[in-house]
């Protein structure tokens, strides 16, 4: 996405100023109801159409996922996974993609400035034109969603159809749903339709029915409604607890100032030796001694 | 007797502290160090960003920062085999490093006498050796355009920290070392033109000037 748009920014890859924050903006989300979720894959063709991308044509192999996987053309994916429970086939049916995490590690670990952008609404949107194509932002995301382009060497992943929402429509997928699994509004009232569904879920027996928002990244502005929110791997993998890895928390944060001081020290340190004790010179006494030492050894 | 050890003083006698093909070989190296570094330094911290420009930008200097590794590498790894004999650390070297204090402060008479290479520059050669054999193989797991799919997950984040990590420990090194050679002059000349002085082996290399005399007997 280009970064001209009538969206604040709250957080910038890369960039130590405070970005403008005068503006409070209203938190978006979009809540995806695994329950209601037909896998009839409309949103996926919706989220082709509104962002005209055409994955390459791929090969069957045997499962409903397809493409198999996200790609740079390929922003969101559904995953179908066969569970058997209490005798009872389930078909847990999981729209996968960007969760626009609070705290997203893909901006954390992206080194190139303004190439991720968080806007005050909470989507977390990457802007290919800043992109480098180095792929930190694959090692800090905890969902695997980022993907890098080999034709043109950039980051693509869901925006959240930050360009409808930012005119005030809602994104393609959620206005394509047929059944209504997919809704969009404020954080604030998707947390609360949630609950709504989760206590209908309750009552059919359901009883771990939950949110999925984990706490991990921050929360998230994409959410589900899980029926098994005790068990999320059950859907295709979806993280339990998923947070920044510690390795990338360290290696986009203590390290850096460590290094930076390490670094200037060990400049201070020469500037003032140097200024303090002077260059070590050879001596005149020293030439002396070398050539009585080549004299007696040579005679 | 007095007048000729004047006239002598006048005309230097000269050490080949570094051959042709070994500056040629170290200077390889520096290039592609001051490459890496530039560029590195870029990914590494926002402030640094703006020196992708000197690369010609940042997809510019994303691409071109692994070849020049691959590069020092090879490069690194002749100028390894060609120095490795003389850095192999011995007792007099733990004796010449409990010295450092002395070294530093200019105190030489109380140093023991070094060879080819004091205790220090071989620490130099060592955090050099590890830094470019863990910053290669790293950089090959974050090498994105060729393996950006070929390793798991936790490993390429691995491989960032330990690049990281292993980065800034050879950017101090490599200040110490450049100190180092401002510091202690006719270093720079060694490895620029190749000569140093008899006087100049005395302070620094005594074992080794013993050595070369020995030899030329
Ligand atoms: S590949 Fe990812 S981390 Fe690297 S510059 Fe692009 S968006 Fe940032
Ligand atoms: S899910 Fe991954 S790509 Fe999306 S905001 Fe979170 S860290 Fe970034």
């Amino acid at each position: 996405m280009a970064s001209l748009q009538s969206l604040d920014v709250r957080n910038r890859s890369a960039s130590t100023a405070v970005p403008p924050s005068v503006r409070k903006d209203l938190e978006v989300a979009k809540l995806i109801d695994v329950s209601k979720c037909i896998g009839c894959k409309a949103c996926q063709s919706a989220c082709m159409a509104w962002n005209d991308l055409r994955p390459d044509v791929g090969v069957n192999s045997g499962i409903y996922d397809n493409p198999e996987n996200l790609g740079p053309a390929a922003w969101t994916v559904m995953r179908y996974t066969e569970h058997e429970e209490a005798g009872r086939l389930e078909w847990l049916i999981r729209k996968d993609g960007c969760m626009h995490c609070t705290d997203p590690g893909c901006l954390k670990a992206c080194p190139s400035p303004g190439a991720i952008v968080q806007y005050a609404n909470g989507i977390v949107d990457f802007v290919q034109e800043n992109c480098i194509g180095c792929g930190y932002c694959v090692k800090g995301c905890p969902f695997n969603v980022p993907r890098i382009s080999k034709a043109d060497n950039r980051a693509y992943k869901c925006t959240l159809c930050s360009d409808r929402v930012a005119v005030g429509q809602s994104p393609a997928c959620a206005k394509a749903c047929p059944t209504g699994a997919i809704v969009f509004g404020s954080k604030e009232s998707m947390v609360d339709h949630a609950q709504g569904r989760i206590k209908d879920l309750q009552s059919r027996g359901y009883d771990k029915a939950g949110l999925y928002d984990p706490q991990g990244v921050g929360g998230t502005h994409v959410m589900y409604v899980l029926h098994h929110a005790d068990r999320p791997e059950l859907y295709s993998g979806l993280p339990n607890n998923p947070e920044i890895s510690p390795m990338v928390a360290l290696w986009k944060g203590a390290l850096k100032p460590l290094s930076m001081i390490g670094m200037g020290m060990a400049l201070l340190a020469g500037l003032f030796h140097f200024v303090t004790k002077g260059p070590n010179e050879v001596t005149e006494a020293d030439e002396e001694n070398a050539r009585k030492l080549k004299g007696r050894d040579a005679a | 007797m007095t007048t000729s050890t004047e006239k002598v003083a006048v005309v230097r006698d000269t050490y080949t502290r570094y051959n042709p093909s070994e500056r040629a070989n170290h200077w390889l190296v520096v290039v592609c160090a001051l490459l890496l570094m530039l560029s590195g330094l870029a990914f590494f911290h926002p402030v640094f960003f703006w020196l992708t420009a000197l690369f010609g930008g940042g997809q510019a200097a994303r691409a071109i920062h692994p070849w020049i590794g691959v590069v020092l590498a090879i490069s690194f790894t002749f100028m390894g085999i060609r120095f490795f004999r003389q850095n192999i650390w011995t007792k007099e070297d733990s004796e010449w490093m409990s010295h450092v204090g002395d070294v530093i402060n200019h105190r030489e008479d109380k140093v023991p006498e070094a060879g080819r290479f004091n205790a220090a520059q071989k620490l130099v050669f060592y955090v050099m050796f590890w830094s470019v054999v863990t910053l290669f193989l790293s950089g090959l797991v974050l090498w994105q355009h060729y393996f950006g799919d070929a390793f798991p997950i936790g490993l390429q984040r691995f491989a960032g920290l330990v690049h990281a990590v292993m980065a800034a420990a050879m950017i101090i090194t490599m200040i110490i070392h450049i100190y180092a050679a401002i510091w202690n002059a006719g270093s720079v000349r060694a490895m620029t033109r190749g000569p140093v002085t008899g006087g100049w082996l005395w302070k620094h290399h005594r074992r080794f000037l013993r050595e070369e005399v020995g030899g030329r007997k």
